[in-house]
């Protein structure tokens, strides 16, 4: 059983990878396969942990938790979508989730995003503490305290709209956007490398537990 | 002449009981050692209501054993709970040594309880005495979040009179973004070649506010589809987004007057499973060779796949994400690529509506207030810890207090 898992794997991971050529029917089968057992197995999950593990569970148990009919509530409204003469109620349960959405991540959004973005970037350029000599910081900590006041407030300066980028706000919106642009190159070596990483993966497994030849 | 040997009746017992006190003693030895020399316990254990939470934790705080001073004495503490007038303490957590803190988040609104800490040794415990009882209560105000609200009715504030203003007919400025001008050209590319529009919102869900901005501009793209009359093709990987995704199409051929070109086919939900869904848009993009590919929403791992399948049929993208560890990939697979906030500001840019474009204004009052924070605080912390001055000291400390969020 375990053998025949194996070249399912295989050629399955074939399959996917056979795209790189071009689009093929057996990438077709692939792609059809992983959809398919996917969307199923979503399915299943959703159903056994929402509405039996929360919402039957919840609301069956010796101290009910009634909250948990609003939520089913809002999804049968939803499904309301179904009867086309009062298809609109289901716009209710939609904006109910766009507006409590939105309130309710504004104020994790502002702290995480932009209260403690700023608050970090409150560095002292020349001295590491108070009562400490003068150019008491090491080199790396000044260019580097410099780098991250200066990249925050040329990076803001690119995103203020209100004002078109020319002259000395236009020089700064440019420092800004090369700042960005600097940390997305190191970003994107970054990830390549953790992505390589994968591919070694797959490689190892056809390699070696398909094919043994790597020990 | 006879010989006798003195009798010396006591020595044998004497003896006796030397070696057994040897023996008792080497024994007790070894138990000591054994067990671990006995530590002082902690002191002054003091138990408090956690402020600003709902009631449901509570501070303990005790002076360290005097043993705990960095050998091998004290191996950590354990908390024990009680409640008021009860003598059933149980356990509720360990701290490590040197730690003179526990917050426990297991207790009852209302409830007294009182705490007591044991010190850990190799062979044993050594208990403090009995704190004070304390009664976590639910606080309604969080005071430690005062700057937060400041900075947020600033902000409102500076929305609403910009709204209003707006509303009055009094025009206000917002600087061209390329990625959103773009959409014009990648549109009517798509009518020249009669070809389709893919349009991908991302594979987070309707909580997510970047799949709310990409439905936004969906909305737009949707109306010059509509007027264009030319086929949007939408693969969703979550069902609610299906559902407001058709929702605004719907709403947007409506707006151009053809609701009978309106098909629910036009958004199809695939899966939830992430490269499952990933695996389908590939096959989409070479099968139907969409003219342009608009990926706006919240992108993971899938960015480049994505990104470069579009790139290998030749198809225009434009991308927005405020994902950082994507953006990268966006802007180096992509025609155009809106980078976070620019993401957000587009359905504003394209609207042009009073209410929209007020909130936009309002954000950017934000954005100046923290550039001004940080120039003051920069410097203030820099000339007070290089010249002092008491004026940038307190300088420096109070624009670090109304930026920092103490929770």
């Amino acid at each position: 059983m375990e053998i025949f898992g194996t070249w399912v794997a295989a050629f399955l991971t074939l399959g996917i990878i056979s795209f790189l050529y071009r689009d093929n029917p057996w990438y077709k089968v692939c792609e059809s396969i992983f959809v398919g057992i996917s969307a199923g197995y979503w399915f299943v999950t959703l159903f056994f942990d929402n509405i039996l593990g929360l919402f039957w569970a919840g609301i069956t148990r010796e101290d009910p938790n009634y909250m948990l009919l609003v939520g089913a509530v809002l999804g049968v409204m939803m499904l309301l979508r179904l009867v086309p003469s009062i298809g609109w109620i289901s716009r209710w349960p939609l904006s109910f989730v766009v507006g409590a959405t939105a309130g309710f991540y504004l104020i994790n959004y502002f702290s995480s995003n932009v209260m403690l973005q700023v608050s970090s970037t409150l560095l002292p350029l020349l001295s590491p503490g108070f009562g400490q000599p003068l150019f008491s910081s090491s080199l790396y900590d000044v260019v580097g305290n410099i780098i991250v006041a200066a990249g925050t407030f040329t990076g803001l300066v690119y995103f203020f709209f209100s004002k078109e980028h020319k002259g000395a706000f236009g020089h700064a919106a440019k420092i800004g956007i090369w700042t960005i642009m600097i940390t997305f190159g190191a970003s994107f070596g970054y990830t390549v490398m953790s992505r390589m990483s994968l591919l070694i993966g797959r490689m190892e497994f056809i390699f070696g537990n398909w094919l043994g030849m790597i020990r | 002449m006879t010989v006798t040997r003195k009798s010396k009746p006591f020595l044998t017992p004497i003896i006796l009981v030397l070696v057994f006190l040897v023996f008792l003693s080497a024994s007790l030895f070894a138990q000591e050692t054994a067990s671990g020399i006995s530590v002082a316990p902690p002191a002054n254990v003091v138990a408090s209501d956690f402020n600003y939470d709902r009631g449901e934790q509570a501070e303990v705080r005790w002076k360290l054993s005097s043993d705990d001073n960095g050998s091998a004495g004290v191996i950590g503490y354990e908390i024990f709970r009680a409640g008021v007038g009860s003598e059933d303490f149980v356990s509720v957590g360990l701290a490590l040594p040197g730690e003179s803190y526990f917050l426990d988040k297991d207790v009852q609104k209302g409830v007294g309880y009182v705490y007591k800490v044991a010190a850990l040794y190799s062979g044993g415990q050594s208990f403090s005495d009995v704190s004070n009882a304390v009664i976590p209560e639910l606080e309604m105000i969080n005071w430690n979040l005062l700057n937060l609200f400041i900075i947020g009715l600033l902000i409102a504030a500076s929305v609403i009179y910009f709204i209003s203003h707006a509303k009055k007919g009094r025009k206000l400025f917002i600087r061209k973004i390329a990625g959103l001008e773009a959409i014009d050209e990648a549109i009517g590319r798509a009518t020249e070649m009669g070809r389709p529009i893919l349009f991908i919102p991302g594979i987070n869900d309707m909580d997510d506010v970047q799949t709310i901005a990409g439905i936004t501009i969906l909305g737009r793209v949707a109306r010059m589809v509509a007027d264009y009359d030319i086929k949007i093709n939408m693969p969703v990987s979550r069902s609610i987004v299906m559902t407001t995704a058709r929702e605004t199409i719907k709403e947007a051929y409506a707006g151009a007057g053809r609701p009978d070109a309106y098909n629910d086919d036009m958004v199809r939900y695939v899966t939830d499973e992430q490269f499952g869904y990933v695996a389908a848009v590939d096959g989409i993009m070479v099968r139907e060779k969409p003219a342009t590919c608009f990926y706006l929403g919240a992108f993971f791992a899938e960015s480049l796949i994505l990104a470069e399948t579009g790139n290998s049929i030749g198809a225009i993208q434009i991308a927005g994400t405020a994902q950082p560890a994507q953006l990268p990939f966006f802007v180096a697979a992509c025609d155009y690529t809106l980078i976070g906030e620019e993401l957000f500001a587009a359905s504003a840019y394209l609207s042009n509506e009073p209410k929209q474009l007020g909130s936009l204004k309002g954000q950017d009052i934000g954005k100046s207030l923290a550039m001004i924070i940080i120039i003051i605080g920069v410097i203030s912390a820099t000339i007070s810890r290089a010249w002092g001055g008491s004026f940038f000291i307190w300088l420096s400390e109070f624009v670090n207090k109304i930026s920092t969020i103490q929770n």
